[in-house]
């Protein structure tokens, strides 16, 4: 049975929240980062690591431990954020943020402790994830196997040949979470490459499928308490929004990847607090 | 001119043409709003196999597909695609690969498309052009795009440093200067490197030489044997693994002519670069203009001119 979650736990998870978000927001300059992505994805990752995930900094090498994948890999910030509040890293390695003589870039790797794999590439972690489930099950061993990806991801075709594979062989210790922000690199996703209906798509795939409130921790503690049982591979479609604590980025397409001024780092930690949107001057980029 | 309104005016003079990516639009991003041109943008989303299978049936309905996609995705992820539905077929396909080589910064080796040469190079009839910068690559295009045969280059936006490059004709090498005592073969975002360190190297007595390789297959076969007679040393400079690259192009050819010579290897080696800020990339290869004087000066007066890597 799901449980509450009483106010003390849903604030500090919320505080944890606004406390990476900040990070995210300081890495957003000198070079900048893919913000947007990483925003909308950490409500889920506080939520993954704090109520569901047995990951800890302490266990990281234990074979029997859960794994995340993070497959869009773009929104590492949001992992390292969380890594540096959760004592994976240390606080000041995020100062290393594109700096050649660390590995703090745009996209994971297994320097960062915690990172199972590299990514950046969309479209590959599903099936690594599905290998490393596989043998999980071989050994009997009752761990979760975590991929987040993102729905512009889904364009990919290695997506959904993962999806097959993984009812095929009917793989009930993998969760496939959406991060599903609506948005691809630059466009709106129903706009280019319409998803909809994305539940009847896994649905009809052979997986499990709910859906959640992606900002929500009452709903995801819900929601992840009840796939627990699946007997099946189980998706959870998180609804999210683009940008998420910052209401001057959140759901423009022209910012998904920002490099902020100094200035403005400051004046947007400040709106993460206040949700007062700001006039933003820097330029808006696409890049790719 | 940019790389944008290069395509752009050679769409609106030729029906036959149509621009393609898989969501990469930074370099592209008026089109998808261009009365005229928006029907002729065809956006796949992210999926660079699928893109690569509609641009050979659009060319096999006689359209001249411009394909624009991230190098290392458009290279690797459909390299299949590439080599059996465009290079068995022959189609007048025309890639471009956006931020090839270091020019992926702070991405990681995910997005680094530094063996893109080795693996275009090696599907037969495929022309493989690398540009200085991005007047270069717009002189390149129109060129390149005429030509029946299917086509990848490597885009590059870069800022010129020189005054204005040569005409460009395919198969043919830009020669900037000669030297007695070294020559830089060079392609791509390098050449504004070899350019600074040619300048540095000058400065200490050392005759130099500097090509623009900017047709790498074919190969100018006939002036860079003419460089190699007539020059000490060949220092080759390339963003690219050395295996594969303009170094293994040149040794072959050396080797269909029977030749051998002091050539020495500036490149990536065999290892994914530390991603970061491009400056500091550079840096961190050793590929900056002041580190390839350096490295050169060494070369020069050891006379050592086997292959030398920085340490990491």
């Amino acid at each position: 049975m799901s449980q509450k979650l009483n106010s003390e736990s849903i604030q500090s998870l919320s505080e944890l929240s606004l406390r990476v978000r900040e990070h995210i927001v300081k890495m957003a300059t000198r070079g900048g980062c893919f913000i947007g992505a990483s925003l909308s994805c950490t409500d889920l990752l506080v939520f993954l690591y704090q109520r569901f995930l047995n990951v800890d900094k302490d266990n990281l090498g234990d074979p029997n431990r859960d794994y995340l994948f993070l497959s869009k890999g773009h929104d590492v910030p949001a992992l390292y954020g969380l890594f540096a509040e959760i004592g994976f890293i240390d606080r000041a390695r995020l100062d290393h943020h594109l700096s050649v003589d660390d590995h703090i870039y745009w996209h994971p790797n297994v320097n960062i402790p915690g990172i199972e794999f590299h990514s950046g590439s969309l479209g590959h972690l599903p099936s690594v994830a599905l290998g490393v489930a596989l043998d999980c099950k071989m050994k009997g061993l009752d761990n979760k196997i975590v991929i987040i990806s993102g729905d512009g991801e889904l364009n990919e075709g290695s997506v959904w040949e993962a999806a097959l594979v993984a009812s095929a062989f009917n793989m009930s210790n993998l969760i496939w979470v959406v991060d599903r922000n609506y948005f691809q690199a630059n466009v709106r996703t129903e706009e280019l490459i319409p998803l909809e209906p994305l539940d009847q798509k896994f649905i009809a795939f052979g997986w499990n499928v709910v859906e959640a409130d992606g900002h929500d921790f009452q709903d995801l503690e819900n929601v992840f308490e009840e796939i627990k049982y699946s007997d099946k591979p189980s998706v959870v479609i998180a609804r999210t929004r683009r940008g998420k604590g910052l209401p001057s980025i959140e759901e423009r397409s022209d910012r998904w990847f920002c490099n902020f001024s100094g200035e403005e780092v400051t004046t947007l930690l400040q709106e993460l607090h206040d949700q007062k949107p700001h006039e933003l001057k820097s330029e808006t980029l696409i890049v790719r | 001119m940019n790389y944008e309104d290069t395509i752009s005016e050679v769409l609106l003079k030729d029906e036959r043409f149509v621009i393609l990516t898989a969501e990469n639009r930074a370099l592209i991003r008026n089109i998808p709003n261009h009365p005229e041109l928006k029907k002729r943008f065809i956006d796949v989303g992210i999926s660079e196999q699928t893109m690569i299978g509609v641009a050979a049936g659009l060319a096999l309905r006689g359209r001249v597909p411009i394909v624009h996609a991230l190098a290392a995705f458009l290279t690797m992820r459909a390299f299949e695609f590439i080599r059996t539905d465009i290079g068995i077929a022959q189609l007048p396909v025309k890639l471009t690969g956006f931020i090839p080589g270091l020019l992926s910064d702070g991405n990681g080796p995910t997005h680094q498309a530094i063996e893109d040469i080795s693996m275009m190079r090696g599907i037969p009839g495929m022309q493989v052009f690398a540009p200085a910068d991005e007047n270069d690559m717009v002189a390149m295009l129109p060129v390149i795009w005429q030509s029946p045969f299917p086509s990848y280059v490597r885009a590059n936006t870069l800022k010129s440093v020189v005054p204005q490059h040569s005409n460009f004709q395919i198969g043919r090498a830009e020669v900037f200067s000669e030297g007695a005592d070294v020559t830089f073969l060079v392609y791509g975002m390098l050449f504004s490197q070899a350019w600074e360190a040619k300048e540095k190297l000058i400065t200490q007595g050392v005759s130099v030489g500097l090509v623009n390789v900017r047709s790498i297959k074919p190969l100018d076969d006939e002036l860079i044997l003419s460089v190699i007679y007539r020059s000490e040393l060949i220092v080759i400079v390339e963003d690219h693994f050395q295996i594969g690259g303009l170094h293994s192009i040149v040794a072959e050819l050396l080797l269909r002519e029977r030749m051998t010579a002091n050539v020495s290897s500036m490149s990536l080696g065999e290892a994914w670069f530390k991603p970061g800020r491009l400056e500091e990339v550079l840096h961190k290869a050793g590929l900056s203009g002041q580190q390839i004087a350096d490295r050169t000066m060494q070369l020069l007066q050891t006379n050592i001119t086997k292959t030398i890597y920085v340490e990491d």
